[in-house]
């Protein structure tokens, strides 16, 4: 069946609230409005109040009480309504879901899968266009994930819930309605944890992953290069080695993501390439991300995002050194 | 026009008086005299327990420690208070309520020792781990609550914070939460009078911490924290309408030593505020008691007290003779899984020999 993300994402949680008793959707109008981008649409009818709640304007709340609902046997999903507004829970997430089974040496765990719409492109207000998955890939002990197509986000949804941790589900905004894919209606999974080629290729490798991935291929497309694109799927644990092989068969790389340049997942890429691949490089690793501060108001992310431009020119300049 | 939009009150509980005198009326029936008798060794092991591990700290055998001298009734009377299937949510000086949920006490100190192998068995005894992020554990307790409530258990869940800890959002969250969907939880806030340095007047102005629970739109009481009978009392009748929706137990005690062996509590208040606290001593008022019915003398508290020691310092031997710290644990206990990323990481330390095995 066709389907965009939003609809594929509500499929995979369709599935999940019919095959797992204990699973339940809680957030800030998830129920009865079917979420801000009505990802949880229809779910409230068919479940009820008891598995879909509508909680209060409390994000601290949301993440905490779902951290405890899975100390006391649940999967909880909560969903914060956009990841600028999830640095109230970031206390939970950082000091709590990250570090639960390591304090108590694996007596406790924390299966649960925290939704989140970021990044941007869509002109929305300021705090709504957020990409902070560095943040959480950061800490460990906490599992990051963001597709880039609706096959994959329901394919990794499905599978972060078979996982018995916390998982930062990062969604692309720009993505939940940009474009169908055929989707299989029944459930299936997309590993965890593994990167996808989205592309074959020989002279250049291309790291990127949520709302850059259809950018650089459209790109790679036009310019006719012959490269490799590495769509991450999992940012944290990364899939080294599925980097390092394709980047020592083309000796180039350039790691393209929508956060801001500075301490971000392109550095961590870049510094594993460095580390054990620097003697297979033809040419420096380059980043392509946005500049190293906080996204801008709506009127000035033309500007701030990385475009086709900025990629081209990237990939230029590492195919010529 | 003008009239009321709400009006509100909150009551005030003691039962036990400083000088062991009962209000008999108030007296919980299933409280017998052994369960009183129990109470106090419950008590007196705390404090026992208490003073040997700060003695630990200061001797370099143990880390950092949170001491609980002087709110012995507000932890043993709500503790004995729970039913085995009750859940517990500390954060951390709890030790009493450890003790009495039968925490294994090697684990106890492997825990103040500095190692997470410590907090090993808290499931059991149906606890979660030690939280030291002050108030952060309050959303935890809601959402187990309503992890119960969602599977009809018949279990509640009581949670401790202090004063300090009543400042901070998520306790608001938390208690916000439980009101809204009715959840089987009992917030005890040990309102010990001071966080570290700061005195319980500069957390609030509000007169009570109880009233808060009003705003919550949950029940709330105030109690005499250094009287066991009456946090006994409070939290049993909390439990008994547990199925119906939270309540807020606000327990007046005090800190008697320091907020950690890390600050002096010399530097911020006075001897005066001290000795006026050390009248209202919690454990005092249940010797009187007892002794003027001639259920405990002398020979009993020398003989109790000479077996809480010896218990204590067997366990003490037995953890430093026998636990191993294995730095290996560390890294298999961050994922469900283990990442290739954190192998190679623990791969290298183990074949560089950084720990010098």
């Amino acid at each position: 069946m066709q389907m965009n993300m939003v609809k594929s994402l509500n499929n995979a949680l369709d599935i999940i609230l019919r095959d797992n008793e204990n699973a339940i959707l809680l957030g800030e109008d998830v129920g009865k409005d079917g979420g801000v981008f009505r990802v949880t649409d229809g779910l409230f009818d068919k479940y009820g109040e008891k598995r879909v709640v509508d909680t209060p304007l409390s994000e601290s709340a949301i993440v905490g009480t779902a951290i405890g609902m899975a100390l006391g046997g649940m999967h909880p999903i909560p969903e914060i309504q956009f990841a600028g507004f999830m640095f109230l829970s970031f206390e939970q997430l950082v000091n709590h879901a990250a570090r639960y089974r390591s304090r108590s040496r694996g007596d406790y765990s924390v299966p649960m899968v925290v939704r989140t719409p970021v990044s941007g492109g869509v002109k929305a207000l300021e705090i709504h266009s957020e990409s902070p998955e560095a943040f959480y890939s950061h800490i460990g002990g906490l599992v990051v994930v963001e597709p880039s197509n609706p096959y994959d986000a329901k394919g990794l949804l499905i599978s972060a819930m078979k996982l018995d941790d916390p998982v930062i589900f990062l969604e692309p905004t720009k993505l939940y309605r940009l474009f169908k894919q055929e989707v299989p209606e029944e459930s299936y999974e997309v590993p965890i944890g593994k990167a996808s080629k989205v592309r074959e290729g020989n002279a250049i490798t291309i790291i990127t992953y949520g709302t850059m991935v259809n950018v650089v291929s459209d790109v790679v497309s036009k310019k006719g290069t012959d490269a490799e694109i590495i769509d991450l799927r999992t940012i944290n644990p990364l899939d080294e080695s599925t980097i390092l092989e394709s980047v020592k068969k083309t000796g180039r790389a350039v790691v393209v993501h929508e956060a801001p340049t500075s301490f971000g997942v392109g550095a961590e890429v870049a510094a594993r390439i460095a580390e054990k691949a620097i003697f297979d490089l033809s040419a420096p690793v380059v980043r392509v991300a946005a500049p190293s501060f906080f996204y801008p108001f709506p009127g000035y992310e033309e500007y701030y995002l990385p475009n086709e431009v900025k990629i081209s020119k990237a990939i230029d300049k590492v195919l010529s050194a | 026009m003008l009239g009321k939009a709400f009006e509100g009150s909150i009551d005030y509980l003691q039962i036990m008086d400083e000088n062991g005198n009962v209000d008999k009326s108030l007296v919980p029936p299933d409280l017998s005299d052994d369960k009183i008798v129990e109470m106090y060794r419950n008590m007196c092991f705390a404090r026992t327990l208490d003073a040997k591990m700060l003695s630990l700290q200061r001797e370099g055998r143990a880390a950092t420690y949170a001491p609980l001298v002087g709110e012995e009734a507000t932890q043993i009377g709500s503790a004995m208070a729970m039913r085995s299937n009750d859940y517990f949510v500390p954060n951390f000086r709890q030790h009493g309520v450890f003790l009495v949920r039968g925490y294994p006490l090697e684990n106890f100190i492997t825990y103040w020792k500095g190692f997470e192998d410590g907090s090993r068995g808290l499931k059991e005894i149906k606890s979660l781990d030690v939280a030291v992020p002050v108030g952060t554990q309050m959303p935890h307790a809601a959402g187990l609550a309503f992890a119960m409530k969602y599977k009809g258990a018949d279990s509640a869940v009581v949670s401790y914070v202090g004063d300090g800890g009543t400042s901070e959002g998520d306790f608001y969250e938390a208690m916000n939460f439980a009101g809204v969907y009715k959840l089987p939880l009992v917030i005890i806030i040990e309102n010990n009078q001071w966080a570290i340095s700061v005195p319980r007047k500069k957390q609030t102005a509000a007169e009570t911490l109880a009233q808060k629970a009003i705003a919550a739109g949950i029940k709330g009481i105030q109690v005499d924290g250094n009287d066991v009978i009456a946090v006994y009392k409070a939290t049993k009748d909390a439990l008994a309408n547990a199925k119906d929706g939270p309540t807020l137990i606000e327990c007046v005690t005090y800190r008697m030593s320091m907020h950690t062996t890390s600050d002096d509590p010399t530097k911020y208040r006075s001897e005066e505020e001290v000795n006026a606290w050390k009248a209202k001593d919690p454990i005092k008022r249940v010797k009187l008691y007892l002794m003027g019915k001639n259920l405990w003398n002398d020979e009993l508290e020398s003989k109790m007290n000479a077996e809480h020691e010896s218990a204590i310092d067997a366990a003490v031997e037995k953890v430093e003779k026998e636990f191993k710290p294995d730095p290996k644990s560390m890294y298999k206990n961050i994922y469900s899984f283990m990442p290739d990323v954190l192998n190679n990481e623990l791969n290298d330390a183990l074949s560089e020999n950084f720990w010098k095995e």
